[in-house]
């Protein structure tokens, strides 16, 4: 029944994405940005889920089961107030740039910013390495969910694949209108089906009262933030969402917009549909204590796959399976997508030296590099063995501490490439030394002081945008009033 | 809309961000609504973020980038 629900769930995202294809005008800007023609909810929905892993479902419950009601305090919460934030300051006039300048990418506009190519290509570097190892959250999330709730039945390879080779087909013949189309979909399906998973679950607990009786009496420290989380880590906690600023892919989704105004709905909903999909995981990680005590570790990330499994098997099993699918593949397509964006575009179409790249030939180019991403990525997938999580948090920490490049670039016209190398350089390097401190230590903070690492990084990376631009000459006015 | 309206409500965004921290429910467990009154507190603060967020949409908004659509 799980296998057979997941496999109808499956076709109907490949059919949607098909079925944009009938949409489709065969140029480049259609295919990578739909040309510029998304909605006010198809904008939402595909922001949001793009932006929702499988960490919202189920490390969001293994986090919680640890931590305690504190979870939400640290991450959804915060979040509910700082992304929207992004997309009204950073996302509209990205949006307004990217129209008046016809940018498809993040490093089209940083290149002409800053009159810099050898900037562009560090930055087209960074970005890579550091979305890489969020493209394996999702291959790897969905590889393991599958071969849990079908109980090994399907192997974590065979998941792995069959999420890639979903995404690859819809986003292959949809591209971004598909993708959005989809993320639209599966944003949906996940929202619905977690609120499904949390009524049923808290129901055979006999209710929520009785459930949070039984959690005060037993285990009354995962109510309070108390020792879990310190107030400093909270705080240092805020610089994560700034991530948001710097993904590719979003800056890919807000090119996506109609029109300025189709920010508005993005901007209001946005903290209701965080609310939404992470309290009922929040609240589930703490019942899992009822039923399942004494999970140590990463153990904790199945505990809601073993709820679903005691209280509700069957169906109810195939459907969160299937809400799983959706949060990590609305996501991968839209990373996916913007990585080949990035390679077409600031790779084939930048350094081409003969005769401008067709529209054809730059769709055809997005198509192969979307193959060759999946198939890297699902390599990757199958040799990595690294807590899919643990990821999560690093490749979110280094596009935070990139924030201060776009900051720089759309407010202060001083800014100059000097600054910008200067700020590149020093959260590679920093970056570096903290993964290398940090990796290996649950819960790492410098110094173990609860300062989180971006925190430091970011602060380091502004001050380096600031003395670099301060020490060298500005940009020409002619370019300045390009963007002025 | 006027710029003192825009101010404030810039303003108002840095206030929320202070009122996020909120150290003085760090070690309450007490209930309210049948929740943790730390989870309760951050539920309104969600509400809080999507008026607040309304408010500058309705009163903030930067018409320059409406402009921009107009354009070809």
């Amino acid at each position: 029944m799980t296998t057979t629900i997941i496999f109808v769930y499956l076709g109907m995202v490949l059919s949607i994405g098909l079925l944009s294809n009938r949409l489709f005008r065969g140029t480049g800007e259609d295919y990578f940005v739909a040309s510029r023609s998304i909605g006010p909810f198809l904008l939402l929905m595909s922001l949001f889920g793009t932006n929702m892993t499988a960490f919202a479902i189920l490390g969001a419950s293994g986090e919680a089961y640890h931590s305690g009601i504190g979870v939400f305090a640290l991450m959804p919460s915060g979040s509910a107030l700082i992304i929207p934030v992004i997309f009204f300051f950073i996302g509209t006039r990205v949006w307004a740039l990217g129209k008046k300048h016809d940018f498809l990418t993040q490093v089209q506009y940083f290149r002409q910013r800053w009159e810099s190519d050898g900037f562009g290509l560090l930055l087209f570097i960074v970005m890579i390495a550091l979305l890489i190892p969020y493209l394996l959250i999702g291959v790897m999330g969905g590889g393991l969910t599958l071969a849990q709730v079908t109980k090994g039945e399907i192997p974590q390879w065979a998941g792995g694949l069959l999420v890639c080779l979903v995404v690859l087909t819809y986003v292959s013949f949809g591209g971004m209108r598909g993708t959005a189309w989809a993320n639209a979909f599966q944003t949906m399906v996940f929202m619905v089906l977690g609120g499904i998973a949390f009524f049923v679950i808290v129901d055979k607990l006999g209710g929520l009262d009785n459930a949070m009786a039984q959690v005060a009496a037993k285990h009354s420290n995962l109510l309070i933030r108390g020792d879990h989380i310190s107030p400093i880590k909270m705080l240092t906690y805020t610089c994560m969402p700034l991530s948001v600023g710097m993904f590719p892919h979003l800056f890919t989704h807000w090119l996506t917009a109609k029109s300025a105004r189709t920010f508005r709905w993005p901007l209001m909903f946005y903290p209701l549909c965080i609310a939404v999909v992470w309290l009922p995981s929040v609240l589930l990680g703490i019942f899992g204590h009822l039923d399942f005590p004494g999970l140590k570790g990463p153990a904790a990330n199945s505990v809601l796959v073993k709820m679903i499994d005691m209280h509700a098997p069957g169906v109810l099993a195939g459907l969160l399976a299937a809400g799983v699918f959706a949060a990590i593949m609305s996501s991968l397509d839209s990373q996916v997508l913007s990585i080949s964006n990035m390679f077409t575009q600031d790779i084939v179409r930048h350094y081409r030296k003969d005769s401008e790249l067709s529209e054809k030939d730059q769709v055809l180019w997005g198509r192969l590099f979307v193959f060759f991403i999946f198939a890297v990525a699902y390599g990757l997938s199958l040799v990595s063995a690294r807590s899919i999580f643990t990821l999560a948090v690093w490749s979110f920490t280094g596009f935070a501490s990139l924030f201060p490049i776009i900051v720089a670039a759309l407010f202060w016209r001083r800014s100059s490439k000097v600054g910008a190398f200067a700020s590149v350089i020093t959260v590679a390097v920093l970056w570096s030394y903290f993964f290398f401190q940090g990796w290996k230590v649950p819960g790492y903070t410098v110094g173990m002081t609860g300062v989180m690492p971006v925190a430091v990084i970011l602060t380091a990376s502004a001050a380096a945008m600031v003395i670099g631009s301060l020490m060298s000459k500005p940009p020409k006015e002619t370019t300045l009033e390009k963007f002025f | 809309m006027s710029t003192t309206v825009r101010r404030l409500l810039y303003l108002g965004i840095f206030a929320l961000y202070l009122l996020h921290n909120d150290l003085w429910l760090w070690h309450d467990s007490s209930l309210v609504l049948g929740l943790p009154v730390g989870l309760v507190y951050h539920i309104g603060f969600c509400f809080a973020a999507i008026a607040l967020m309304a408010l500058l949409v309705n009163y903030a908004w930067p018409t320059e980038f409406d402009e921009e659509e107009q354009t070809p």
